[in-house]
């Protein structure tokens, strides 16, 4: 009954001391890597505040029936004079996987290269991968000035 | 003898023996499907090409998004033998990856991958997943329109991924576009992370090769009902033969290099559309032709994320054939999974062509 009582004691210490080693060894390693993986996560970027931008052209100088394509903060945007004259603005990042799209005059639409995604000029995609609408940019025409915003 | 009194030198220091046995008893086994023995041995040597051109193209490039173009235009230009290296290290990846495909679809389709071999399957497979991520952050280095369109696709495709797909996205591109960030972050993926990986998985895959010996395909096994195959000494009478094909491929290699260097194309724009007939690396043609024939929408999914989990399976598939395919690995004829490889195989084949055929504009 004694030994027995002995056994059951360092049965316990071993497995007090195994948890010990085992559960220290797990946060060695869990602080270890906790930072590595951190450090691996690219830190966000601040988005500049102004959401509008004024193009660099004029509106005398586009043709109708042309699109052009033009930096709206850090991604680009395209802008579209129609056959009919207006004027559209969207993001030119296809909804598909995020290619910059173009304007075809041939076709009047709005192509994107990657994998044949094709939009009206309402910017709605009408054929090919992509799933949804090109996102529209507000316009704003002062003078000979073109502003685009986003809302 | 000079080499004799080495080795009798080294034998007094370190223990030879397992060298020695080594050479003395590996054989290849001589059958029809012998032929199918040399495409490991082949992707190993272009593989050390690629080893040694990208050290040397490292001495001279510059991973960031101002200088890559300009570094790598620089070493085309003005390096003396650049455009030999440069072109070398691109024709030779291309080639690498072609000789994987065709070695890993030998070993598929004579079974090699069954019981006792599982593991070496696995390591391997997990070296066609690094090879092809190799070939697909070399691609962005240069840093030209191609490069970065297909980046872009590529990473947005990572991004697919449930749940998981927006952080590896933004692990990848080193921030939440494709930047001179993601050249640096590619340039480290490619030239340290993935070495060191394949480092210790090759190791790995080449020291199981060994243990086990080569496999001989059911079909030959059983036709020779138990006894022993027509074997052939590797030392010297295979390496002779694989030193053969590796010099005729040194030689196509330098005759591709010299006469279709490898182009540079135009630098990356962020701000220029897509250019019309683009398209990724060959190896990777299949799918992106697929992700065009997909619709937009199946039901309440996009088309393109049950693309990827497709394609996912397909590769989750080929990794655990072994512990599937359960015949076998009893040593009975499996035609199932001989099938399903050959489905596999033709599928990959037919989307890559029309790939290339079918037309760019809608
Ligand atoms: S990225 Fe535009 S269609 Fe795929």
């Amino acid at each position: 009954m004694v030994v027995h009582e002995q056994g059951e004691q360092v049965d316990h210490g071993r497995r007090m001391v195994n948890w010990l080693l085992g559960s220290s060894l797990g946060v060695l390693f869990v602080s270890i890597f906790y930072p590595i993986v951190k450090y691996l996560i690219p830190p966000k970027l601040a988005e500049p505040t102004t959401v509008s931008v004024t193009l660099p052209w004029k509106l005398a100088e586009l043709k109708a029936n042309s699109g052009r394509i033009f930096r709206f903060k850090s991604l680009p945007g395209i802008l579209v004079k129609t056959s009919g004259g207006d004027l559209r603005a969207f993001s030119a990042v296809c909804t598909h996987l995020q290619c910059t799209v173009q304007y075809r005059e041939d076709r009047q639409d709005i192509w994107c290269a990657c994998h044949n995604g094709v939009y009206d000029l309402n910017g709605k995609n009408i054929s090919g991968p992509p799933p949804r609408p090109l996102e529209a940019l507000k316009l704003n025409v002062r003078g000979d000035q073109i502003i685009v915003m986003k809302g | 003898m000079a080499v004799v009194r080495i080795t009798a030198w080294l034998e007094e220091r370190i223990d030879l023996w397992p060298i020695r046995h080594f050479i003395q008893k590996k054989v290849i086994p001589v059958h029809r499907h012998s032929v199918w023995y040399y495409f490991g041995g082949m992707t190993l040597f272009l593989f050390a090409i690629q080893v040694a051109t990208g050290i040397l193209l490292t001495l001279y490039y510059r991973p960031s998004g101002e200088e890559a173009y300009e570094s790598v235009q620089f070493i085309m230009t003005d390096v003396q033998f650049g455009w030999l290296v440069r072109s070398i290290h691109s024709w030779s990846a291309n080639l690498m990856v072609l000789m994987m495909m065709i070695h890993a679809f030998s070993v598929y389709l004579m079974q090699a991958y069954r019981k006792p071999r599982e593991l070496t399957w696995v390591t391997g497979m997990l070296l066609f997943g690094i090879v092809l991520f190799f070939g697909f952050s070399g691609y962005l280095l240069p840093w030209n329109v191609l490069s970065y369109f297909a980046t872009k696709v590529g990473t947005e495709i990572a991004g697919q991924f449930p749940l998981v797909g927006h952080l590896l996205m933004r692990l990848l591109r080193g921030g939440d576009e494709v930047t001179g960030a993601t050249v640096s972050r590619f340039y480290g993926i490619h030239i340290a992370i993935l070495p060191a990986l394949t480092t210790a998985i090759l190791a790995l895959h080449l020291f199981l090769v060994q243990k086990q010996g080569m496999s001989v395909p059911p079909s030959v096994e059983r036709a020779h009902r138990g006894q022993p195959l027509r074997a052939m000494p590797f030392v010297p009478n295979f390496l002779l033969r694989d030193l053969f094909g590796w010099f005729v491929t040194l030689g196509l290699l330098a005759a591709l290099a010299a006469l279709f260097p490898w182009e540079l194309g135009q630098k990356a724009d962020p701000f220029a559309p897509a250019p019309a007939g683009i398209r990724p690396e060959w190896y990777f043609v299949f799918m992106f032709q697929s992700l065009k024939y997909i619709p937009a929408k199946i039901g309440p999914f996009d088309g393109e994320v049950l693309g990827v989990l497709g394609f996912s399976l397909g590769g989750l598939f080929l990794l655990l054939v072994p512990f599937l395919d359960k015949k076998s690995a009893l040593g009975e004829p499996s035609p199932l999974f001989r099938r399903i490889g050959i489905g596999i195989i033709a599928y990959i084949v037919i989307f890559t062509v029309l790939g290339y055929v079918a037309p760019a504009v809608p």
